[in-house]
């Protein structure tokens, strides 16, 4: 009969620890947010962080406390914002579907290489040697950290400057913020001008280094009939609140950097 | 306490950390230690839960073993028992922080359950048992403070093994090693260099 007792002992410590957490999990019980999780079901789930939360649960629970507006999940689109406000209850939100765009039209064909670059792979390694490898400060390296950094295949490097793929491209900014030259944003999709530039310098530099970059000639805001152009830190951007893709900037560009961003 | 107590449990503490390092000198817990010390921060967080699970398990543990097993000639059900008696303890630990320290368990609360079957926490409650057979006057003070800095002894491994790895990533490394290899080279390398504070506690009791 010796077995009964560790058959016993075993049996009733399992039993005490088993009825111990049973009774923990019921008296320390956390309520849960049944708003936040609903929420969270419709997130895609992908924790790419655009909406500037930590995660999609994060922005679900901001959601559900009323910190955060619905409509910030860009890789969702409208279907998901719609849905959020749905279960939010705070009627219609409108919602501006966005794509990255690579500002640099620098491309072997353009502008060349001022060394050959053979450190560490990466764009934000290759930076800190004297600014990078390519002749323009400011201009495309090629070297893919906005590739590794989209998880959505939607960027690829071409002829030395990097690509987007629209189609794909769901606006998470992860490739905006991988880029040390600052040279991809998120632009609003619509029939607009487009600078694809981002080289601040004075027209003679840029025009050594590069076929294609703006020189900063103002040709474009004088032609604008919106006045939707002007002149930033010595390079031209278009606001496309005002833009309406008439496209009379693209025909006016010497330097032929401005494009029209069909949709 | 006397003098001489304290000195005993300092020697403890620091064997338990140098000489006995439960991952460098007995090789236990190695899963974490190669699965979590890729970054600093995480490696000190698993760590610090380590730490806890550790020393709360040795004062469940050591009391249930000796005024419960031993005296009904149980012994022999240390393994089984124990296991049962630390996962339950995780899984209390872990509720009691989600409802009491949020702050704490959304620190710690993601490495809890890799805690639950963690083999050096196991480790340390089982071989503290050896070490009381051995020596009448290792008792549950001198247990606790075993468990203390073994959990220490963990910190210290993972945080200089983390630090390690942060610098492997930079290196140009030939490609058969990249990956598991070349950190299990390095973890040895680690390992070896903790052969150096043999016998220093030895003079310290």
């Amino acid at each position: 009969m010796e077995f009964i007792t560790p058959i016993v002992l075993v049996g009733v410590i399992g039993l005490l620890a088993g009825v111990i957490l049973a009774v923990a999990s019921i008296v320390m019980a956390v309520p849960k947010d049944e708003k936040a999780e609903a929420l969270e079901e419709i997130l895609p789930g992908a924790n790419c962080g655009a909406c500037g939360y930590s995660g999609c649960p994060g922005y679900a629970a901001a959601m559900s406390k009323g910190e955060a507006q619905p409509g910030l999940c860009s890789p969702g689109g409208p279907a998901v914002a719609k849905k959020c406000a749905e279960i939010l209850g705070g009627g219609d939100v409108e919602m501006e579907i966005k794509c990255a765009l690579v500002r640099c039209m620098g491309s072997y064909d353009n502008t060349a290489d001022k060394m050959e670059y053979d450190g560490l792979e990466g764009c934000n390694a290759a930076v800190l040697l004297a600014g990078g490898s390519s002749s323009c400060l400011s201009g495309c390296m090629g070297l893919g950290d906005c590739v590794r950094a989209c998880e959505y295949g939607a960027v690829e490097v071409c002829n030395g400057v990097a690509k987007i793929d629209p189609a794909l491209c769901k606006a998470c900014g992860k490739c905006v913020s991988a880029c040390p030259k600052g040279l991809i944003t998120l632009a609003p999709v619509k029939k607009q001008a487009v600078v694809r530039c981002h080289n601040c310098d004075k027209g003679k530099a840029v025009m050594d280094v590069c076929k294609v970059g703006c020189i900063s000639c103002t040709k474009c805001v004088k032609t604008c009939p919106e006045g939707a152009i002007a002149m930033e830190n010595g390079c031209a951007a278009v606001d496309p609140k005002k833009c309406t893709g008439c496209g009379q900037c693209v025909e006016s560009c010497p330097r032929h950097v401005i494009t029209l961003l069909d949709v | 306490m006397d003098a001489q107590s304290v000195k005993t449990l300092v020697a403890i503490f620091l064997a338990a950390i140098l000489t006995e390092n439960y991952v460098l000198n007995k090789f236990l817990g190695i899963c974490p230690f190669l699965g979590v010390s890729k970054k600093l921060d995480t490696a000190f967080g698993m760590s610090c839960a380590v730490t806890v699970v550790m020393v709360i398990a040795t004062a469940v543990t050591w009391p249930l073993y000796t005024y419960l097993l031993v005296p009904n000639g149980l012994e022999y059900l240390q393994t089984i028992v124990f296991i049962l008696v630390i996962a339950a303890l995780v899984q209390l630990l872990e509720t009691v922080l989600r409802k009491y320290m949020p702050p704490l368990y959304s620190a710690l609360g993601i490495y809890l359950p890799l805690i639950t079957t963690n083999c050096a926490v196991l480790g340390v409650t089982m071989l503290v048992l050896e070490k009381g057979a051995a020596d009448p006057s290792f008792g549950f003070v001198q247990s606790l403070v075993n468990a203390f800095g073994s959990g220490v002894g963990f910190l210290v491994a993972m945080l200089l093994f983390a630090g390690v790895r942060e610098r492997l990533e930079d290196c140009d490394i030939p490609e058969t090693f990249r990956g598991l290899p070349i950190t299990l080279v390095a973890a040895s390398l680690v390992a070896v260099s903790f052969l150096g504070f043999n016998g220093l506690v030895d003079r310290l009791m």
